[in-house]
């Protein structure tokens, strides 16, 4: 069925205000109809948040249509952020893997450019956790979002009570850019309810990366209600909580393709419908110990050599909060100190935003966490991993994002920190 | 020969060779290699999908359930299009997802690109159609598979 446009709408589909409006339009009206959409919404949130942050020099198409929504004067209409920069000398990298990143990233500059005259925020206004305090693009409950980046979508939605689908890239930037986004799916109260209900059954804490990975591979994109977890997490959103939740969202956007969950006693909407939200006809997934042992035992290894030493561990995918680097601070220090080490076995690097990393910096853990030989970075682990030569290394996470899309071994944080103190030197 | 009607989300009508994944389609990680590198054929770079993995997605029909993993998937099929890299068409059992929707669209309207696409076409289609079978999209959302 059509949509129903405003007069102001149909205006600019018509070209009223030019050929490339039209075309955004004409996008946003097919992308709204495929899923039944009847009307546009207005775009509420005071910013938008954009998932593409890279100069790659092959994705030349893109740099085009952005030169095209520029000369026609088709900005964003609200200030936005994006997501995490490619390149960071800090990060360790030999001579071939630098030039290689210069050839390969080579349109960074210019990218940049583009996002300053189509209304970037501010210069350091890149993170995939763009709803930190210390970044301050944080939604109210009920705002709705024209926002890309699966990570933040999926916490927006879900720990925030904003209302966003899982926009793509350029998708995105047309919602901020005319203002409306096309009502279905996440923005309605309909396609907010479960039709999963994720049963914990675990012994302990199950780690949160494992866990979202297990969720999404099983609803995929689906809204899953999870009962039994704020019996390790507790009922309120404590930063605690909310960056357990952050991690666990992360991967069950990337491992499967979840948009939104609700977590029983906990998330806003749960708090405050409780199983109102859940369908009918919802099915039942029980997660117990064995099921994600039997989860994370299908991670594939695609290194060379299985049992190669690691030459890197990447830290912060999604990006770390001010309270994790902190406490990794804190862990990572009493592993050295109990094996009879000052600094840590494998190069390590902790990612965070850099209004995060700015506050990290005035704290003593700062000092403490270099003088081990950690680096601290605002880079995209992901883009980093992207460089053919990086990929090629062994290279070790906690994160559950970063295995999925790179050849990044997987490793539970405990194990990552063994490993890291060089407590475990065979992999 | 069998039939399977779907709903049409990108008009057009293709004949081309099968490629199937029966497991979530990850576009990003399907993608990333070939864009980055400038291979034609497409290959795809997914390690976690065994029915995909390291073979040419250029000019083959696309079966899957849906698409899943980050949301640049629409601008990498976009990107794909444009580059003249993208599947011939794309057939999803289920209902489209946002993020192929977003890229498919995205390729129809700001792209030269023909890449017709059907979804819906049901479970039993992903069942009967096997990667090297012949793959028809005919008007209004029909599919023969032979």
């Amino acid at each position: 069925m059509p949509m129903q446009l405003t007069a102001e709408q149909q205006h600019i589909l018509d070209g009223g205000k030019g050929e490339a409006f039209a075309r955004i339009m004409k996008t946003l009206v097919m992308y709204g109809e495929t899923f039944g959409a009847e009307r546009m919404v207005p775009v509420t949130g005071k910013m938008g948040h954009l998932v593409t942050s890279f100069g790659l020099s092959v994705m030349k198409p893109l740099y085009g249509l952005m030169n095209e929504l520029i000369e026609a004067g088709a900005l964003s209409r609200q200030p936005f952020s994006v997501d995490p920069r490619p390149l960071d000398k800090n990060v360790p990298a030999n001579p071939l893997q630098n030039l290689f990143f210069k050839v390969m990233y080579s349109k960074q500059r210019d990218y940049d450019a583009q996002l300053r005259k189509l209304g970037i925020a501010k210069d350091n206004a890149y993170s995939c956790t763009c709803y930190m305090d210390e970044v301050g693009n944080i939604p109210q409950k009920g705002d709705v979002l024209s926002w890309a980046e699966s990570s933040a979508v999926v916490y927006a939605n879900s720990v925030l009570g904003a209302r966003c689908n899982r926009n793509s890239g350029i998708l995105e930037l047309f919602g901020s850019i005319l203002g409306w986004a096309p009502c279905f799916g996440l923005l309605t109260d309909e396609g907010r309810k479960a039709t999963w209900v994720v049963q914990l059954k675990t012994t302990k804490q199950p780690e949160a990366q494992v866990l979202g990975s297990a969720i999404g591979m099983r609803v995929m994109e689906d809204v899953p209600y999870i009962k039994g977890l704020d019996a390790w997490i507790g009922t309120e959103l404590t930063q605690d909580a909310r960056d357990y939740l952050k991690d666990m969202g992360a991967a069950s956007a990337s491992n499967g393709a979840v948009g939104l969950y609700h977590v029983e006693n906990l998330t806003p909407e749960a708090r405050e419908l409780g199983d109102a939200l859940i369908t009918q006809d919802a099915r039942v997934y029980v997660i117990d110990d064995e099921e994600l042992m039997r989860v994370k035992a299908g991670y594939p290894c695609i290194w060379k050599s299985e049992t190669a030493a690691p030459k890197l561990c990447f830290v912060g995918c999604p990006h770390l909060s001010l309270r994790q680097l902190h406490t990794w601070t804190e862990r990572l220090l009493k592993a050295l100190q109990n094996v009879g080490r000052q600094k840590v076995a494998i190069p390590t690097v902790f990612t965070a935003a850099p209004g995060v990393l700015e506050a990290f910096e005035k704290t003593d853990d700062f000092a403490k966490l270099k003088n081990a030989g950690v680096v601290t970075s605002y880079i995209c682990p992901l883009m980093y991993m992207n460089n053919p030569l990086c990929g090629k290394m062994p290279v070790i996470t906690n994160s559950n994002k970063l295995r999925t899309y790179t050849s990044a071994r997987y490793y539970e944080s405990d194990e990552i920190l063994q490993r890291i103190c060089g407590e475990v030197r065979q992999v | 020969m069998k039939q399977f009607k779907g709903r049409v989300v990108v008009p057009g009508t293709v004949t081309a060779e099968a490629l199937v994944s029966r497991e979530g389609f990850n576009t990003l990680a399907s993608f990333q290699k070939s864009l980055m590198f400038g291979d034609k054929d497409a290959t795809c770079s997914d390690q976690n999908n065994p029915d995909i993995y390291g073979k040419a997605m250029h000019g083959k029909a696309l079966c899957l359930p849906q698409t899943i993993g980050s949301t640049t998937g629409g601008m990498v099929i976009y990107c794909a299009a444009a580059l003249s890299k993208e599947p011939a068409c794309l057939l999803f059992s289920k209902p489209i997802d946002s993020l192929a929707a977003a890229g498919v669209i995205l390729a129809d309207v700001w792209t030269d690109a023909s890449m017709p696409t059907v979804d819906s076409l049901g479970d039993e289609f992903l069942k009967a159609v096997e990667t090297g079978m012949t793959v028809t999209i005919a008007e209004d959302g029909l599919v023969y598979i032979e």
